[in-house]
């Protein structure tokens, strides 16, 4: 039985890497300014933590095949010093190893989400809410109006409940239902839900970010390939979770300019 | 000879009698126009992205309709019913068909009497959720998956109903529950008609969503039209 579960153990060992190393079923090519870094940090955690498996349970396969029950009532064999320095050992070894993967990442992670403002993004507020996004440019003006949650009317298309007749710095915000930028342009989203918790995850940026009612939370990034990309809610937010999405759209800066002259020109 | 002219009279007030029985009261009719002083909002486009398969629909996108205007200046999407003065008759057994298609409400306005029976199918490729906001009527909402039977439901109270979807935040409609047999819905020429009426005095109500009501008396004589207009004062937010 020993034999058969080690040859057991090292085929899917080999195989489940294999699927790894050939890439088989991979990430989506990365389009962000920062995604390098990420990617890089995703490909050491891979190997580091790869390796590490392959060779542990190439070794759990030849113990078993070695030392495995016969059957035939000889004393089995332990590890040296019993099971204390065994755990101990294991412990050390898988603990050195995550904690060289967080120092090493969170440059990366710092890099993301510990930035300050870039003065020069671009600003787009960003709202959740069940079950779709609403995205708010400044208009010509420069400046977001203020959100007063109890005007909101989805019916009246007022999805951020702003208040034109009365707020000047309202009325000429732009709000659409996709997430439309120029390439190459740092932007920063302040995003804020108007309901539950949401979530806001470009696979293509790298980037995730949870939606926590109550708070603010800023989010930097710069695409740097123009192209059309799902934006998916991977947060539990109701019965229309599954249908919760919205599409980035990264536009060349000509064709993002036309597009803001059309949005102002239909305000 | 006392005899034929007693039997003359009996034929002549059973004459009377039968003919007053088969002559039908006279019904008049009231028709005007509504109309808007002032600015309208401007209505929007509404982006359907993440609805592929609702977006692939339109040509162009679809607009909001909470305030939709026609030439010289009048109201589409206004009820005009009687509000006092008319008999609340039965229920009528004819369906009201509300449609979910291309993730629009289709009518924008669905008028209805207490008690009729409404039927809400599901036109689309995606699952809806209608939700009704009813405070006077019992409040529900029911998952619609696509090409499943169609809702059925009633109101016994007389209300404004607003709809939306819980699925799709841009789709917005009504459900307008009256009293009244006697209703019209205003198409983009602002006209309506509310024919029937046996003579006597009237109020009669327009309602439009986002400017509210309004109510005037008026009196039907005989057969006639009496023309009555309303006017909605419009603001551009």
């Amino acid at each position: 039985m020993g034999k058969l579960f080690a040859v057991l153990v090292a085929v899917i060992t080999v195989l489940s890497a294999g699927i790894f190393i050939a890439r088989v079923w991979w990430l989506p090519p990365d389009i962000s300014l920062l995604g390098v870094g990420i990617d890089h940090q995703l490909m050491e955690t891979m190997v580091a933590s790869g390796v590490l498996f392959v060779v542990s349970q190439l070794v759990l396969a030849a113990f078993a095949w070695r030392y495995g029950d016969r059957g035939d009532g000889r004393a089995i064999k332990t590890f040296p010093g019993g099971a204390t320095p065994m755990v101990v050992f294991a412990t050390v070894l898988v603990s050195v190893e995550i904690l060289v993967l967080s120092f090493v990442g969170t440059k990366v992670w710092g890099g993301i989400f510990l930035s300050p403002p870039n003065p020069d993004a671009l600003h787009i507020d960003v709202q959740a809410e069940q079950f779709a996004y609403y995205f708010r440019y400044p208009g010509p003006d420069g400046k977001l109006g203020t959100i007063h949650p109890e005007l909101i009317d989805d019916g009246n298309s007022n999805f951020f409940g702003l208040d034109p007749a009365n707020d000047s710095t309202a009325r000429d915000d732009i709000v659409s239902a996709s997430l439309v930028i120029p390439v190459n342009q740092p932007i920063l989203l302040t995003m804020h839900s108007k309901d539950v918790g949401h979530a806001f995850y470009v696979p293509d940026l790298r980037i995730q970010q949870d939606f926590v009612p109550g708070l603010v939370i800023p989010l930097q990034f710069t695409a740097t390939q123009v192209a059309k990309k799902e934006i998916v809610c991977t947060q539990l937010c109701g019965l229309g979770h599954y249908n919760m999405r919205g599409y980035l759209e990264v536009k060349t800066k000509d064709e993002y300019q036309q597009w803001m002259a059309d949005q102002v020109a239909q305000q | 000879m006392r005899t034929k002219v007693l039997s003359s009279l009996a034929l002549g007030i059973l004459v009377v009698a039968a003919t007053g029985a088969l002559v039908t009261p006279p019904a008049g009719s009231i028709t005007g126009t509504v109309t808007y002083t002032g600015t309208p909002p401007k209505m929007k486009p509404i982006d359907m992205a993440k609805e592929p398969t609702c977006a692939s629909q339109h040509a162009t996108p679809v607009m909001t309709e909470n305030v939709v205007t026609g030439p010289g200046n009048t109201l589409q999407y206004v009820v005009v019913y009687i509000s006092a003065g008319d008999q609340p008759g039965p229920a009528p057994a004819a369906v009201v068909r509300y449609e979910q298609k291309g993730c629009e409400y289709v009518p924008h306005i669905a008028v209805m009497q207490a008690g009729q029976p409404l039927e809400i199918y599901n036109d689309d490729q995606t699952a809806h959720n209608i939700h009704p906001l009813s405070k006077l009527n019992p409040e529900w909402n029911k998952s619609q998956p696509p090409a499943t039977p169609p809702i059925k439901a009633t109101y016994d109270k007389p209300e404004f109903i607003p709809v939306k979807c819980n699925i799709h935040p841009w789709m917005h409609g009504y459900f307008v529950v009256l009293g009244s047999a006697n209703y019209a819905l205003t198409g983009n020429d602002g006209t309506f008609s509310l024919k029937g009426l046996p003579p006597g005095k009237y109020t009669v109500t327009a309602w439009q969503e986002k400017f509210g009501s309004q109510s005037q008396e008026v009196t039907v004589t005989g057969t006639g039209a009496t023309k009555l207009d309303f006017v909605f004062k419009a603001l551009p937010y």
